[in-house]
């Protein structure tokens, strides 16, 4: 079996058998990053860098003192900072930073011996659906290089897709890990909001922000969490909880399994190619055991609504350090200190990240801040108790990722609403901050991967990463590989 | 209720965000889209429901008020792009 086809688990037991070396795999995965560059999925790869990180993951294993991970590449999002790479959210506002320190889950990887390939292309500052608003230029999906590879995680899901990186770092505000894993056949797993630390991560929205991982099955999913979570006292919302073992249920048979279907989630707009390819996944899990029970949540649908107060108006605020006076992109000229501000923001944002600091200043601006920021978060609350009684009646929900197998570059990029869309069924499990994720279930039109989306209850990843290997072991979908990277 | 030209200037103006005339007529007509497609959520009853903050509820935690991380002065002004000894330049503000 070639490497790069490899679980995670094979390649930590090759490597503690010293039947390959942490420095070989790492220039193995950068060979085939050079061999692809026209993905465009990386913008900072260090072979010095890596290659130092592989010589001492190999020290640490002729020590002894490996962990599971010690030696494995990861990529990371570019929306994680990096003191040896540069950080850019993929945004002019940061081109060339260097962060004076990692992110805690970096460094939690990092700690645990795992050896960074680089940075990965997404939307400016995680805000998209499509990559298609990287201030670096598109990513190419690689089952399609005419279809986008999803976002804002569309490095992501590109490199495992395309198994130049093994796993790699994502992040999910309201469907950034799950909608690009849908879109391009690869396993996308967001964890309880509040279990990954938020330290390092660039702000987007931070009452929604949750990293998580692109992976090529659930099993290689749940043993990176492990190490990748935990409480950090830098991160005021960080969960303090034990230490868990997420691999704990990936062989318990899913007979006996409750699994909600909720209605609202095949409804109109919902595409039948992806329909089909989630109803025969849904009949899978029936064969093999466990039960399918009608649920509704009747307020999923005002998801997109209020995510459209939440996130902007978080946003609004959280962009605010981008002002040229500390770091990021000055103005060339410029009168006083507010017209530097103010044309520095101008030059360093892109079109969408200009959007939602629009919106979230006016709905968090006098006289409005009632009516439209209380309001979304109260209708919030109503998404999420919906969530918490449908968890009453069964152990996990399941349906579609999204409407829709990948679209083609430019079909949405004019239309705001239209691309907002895109994420009408991963938003309502955003709200709640329950973890979700995404398996690949099948092709739609063109060829296209469509992904099954699992959510489960606050911490419940163990169980949901269960159901999914289940699935896993019984069909093939996640193997597959798209032709020209086999 | 849809925004005007003014609103949108103003709007940038706070959000200190130098914005043409071109591209603020463009913009009215996706914010108005955008807030169309908000005042969906406006019309639910939500008498009584308790904003939520964050998911998971409850207070913020508070750290003791002491120093824990620091970042030494030349690591902290590497990325500024202007400068001078060890202090970040701007233009002039007070007269």
């Amino acid at each position: 079996m070639s490497r790069h086809t490899a679980s995670l688990a094979e390649l930590s037991r090759q490597l503690r058998a010293k039947q390959v070396s942490a420095v070989e795999l790492a220039q193995a995965y950068l060979a085939r990053i050079e061999a692809h560059r026209d993905l465009n999925a990386f913008l900072d790869v260090r072979p010095e860098v890596t290659l130092a990180q592989a010589r001492t993951a190999d020290a640490r294993i002729a020590a002894g003192d490996a962990t599971p991970l010690t030696g494995i590449p990861i990529a990371h999002k570019d929306i994680f900072v990096t003191k040896d790479f540069t950080s850019t959210a993929s945004s002019r506002m940061l081109e060339g930073y260097m962060s004076p320190f990692d992110a805690t889950v970096v460094q939690n990887l990092g700690n645990a011996g795992m050896v960074t390939l680089g940075k990965l292309n997404c939307d400016e500052f995680a805000m998209g659906s499509s990559n298609e608003n990287s201030a670096y230029g598109n990513v190419l999906n690689p089952w399609d290089k005419g279809a986008v590879p999803g976002g804002s995680s569309g490095g992501s899901s590109a490199v495992v897709a395309a198994r130049i990186a093994p796993v790699a770092t994502a992040t999910d505000t309201g469907g950034s890990i799950r909608e690009p894993a849908a879109f391009t056949g690869v396993t996308g797993t967001k964890p309880t909001y509040g279990r990954p630390s938020r330290w390092g991560m660039i702000a987007f929205a931070s009452s929604l922000d949750t990293a998580g991982l692109m992976t090529n099955s659930a099993e290689d999913a749940a043993l990176v969490l492990g190490p990748m979570v935990g409480f950090d006292p830098k991160d005021s919302t960080s969960v303090d909880r034990p230490g868990e073992d997420f691999s704990r249920d990936l062989g318990k048979p899913v007979k006996g399994l409750r699994i909600g279907v909720p209605k609202e989630f095949f409804g109109a707009g919902l595409q039948p190619d992806v329909e089909a390819a989630v109803r025969t996944a849904l009949e899978e899990y029936r064969r093999l055991g466990a039960t399918l029970v009608d649920i509704s949540l009747p307020s999923a649908e005002l998801g997109i609504p209020v995510y459209y107060v939440v996130a902007p108006a978080e946003c609004s605020s959280n962009l605010s350090r981008f002002d040229g006076v500390r770091y990021g992109h000055r103005a060339k000229s410029y009168g006083d200190l507010n017209d530097m501000i103010a044309k520095s923001r101008a030059e360093g944002l892109g079109a969408e990240p200009k959007r939602r600091i629009l919106i979230g200043t006016y709905v968090l601006s006098h006289g409005y801040y009632d009516a439209y920021y209380i309001q979304a978060q109260k209708v919030r609350r109503l998404i999420a108790d919906e969530f918490r009684r449908a968890f009453e009646q069964c152990d996990l929900i399941a349906g579609p990722v999204t409407t829709s197998v990948a679209f083609g570059f430019g079909e949405k990029a004019a239309d705001p609403v239209a691309m907002y869309m895109s994420d009408l069924y991963t938003i309502p499990g955003s709200l709640a901050g329950i973890p979700s994720m995404s398996i690949p279930c099948g092709f739609g039109a063109k060829g296209r991967p469509v992904g099954l989306q699992l959510m489960a209850n606050y911490f419940e990843e163990a169980k949901m990463l269960g159901a999914a290997h289940q699935y896993q072991l019984a069909t093939d979908w996640h193997a597959r590989i798209p032709e020209g990277f086999r | 209720m849809a925004l005007t030209l003014d609103d949108v200037a103003r709007i940038a103006h706070l959000a200190r965000i130098e914005i043409t005339d071109a591209e603020a007529r463009r913009t009215l007509s996706q914010l108005n889209d955008i807030f169309a497609l908000i005042a969906k959520m406006q019309a639910v009853d939500t008498a009584g429901v308790e904003p939520m903050a964050h998911p998971l509820g409850g207070a913020q935690r508070l750290r003791p008020d002491e120093a824990s991380e620091t970042i030494d002065r030349d690591a902290a002004l590497r990325n500024a792009p202007a400068q001078q000894d060890g202090l970040f330049l701007v233009p002039k503000v007070i007269e």
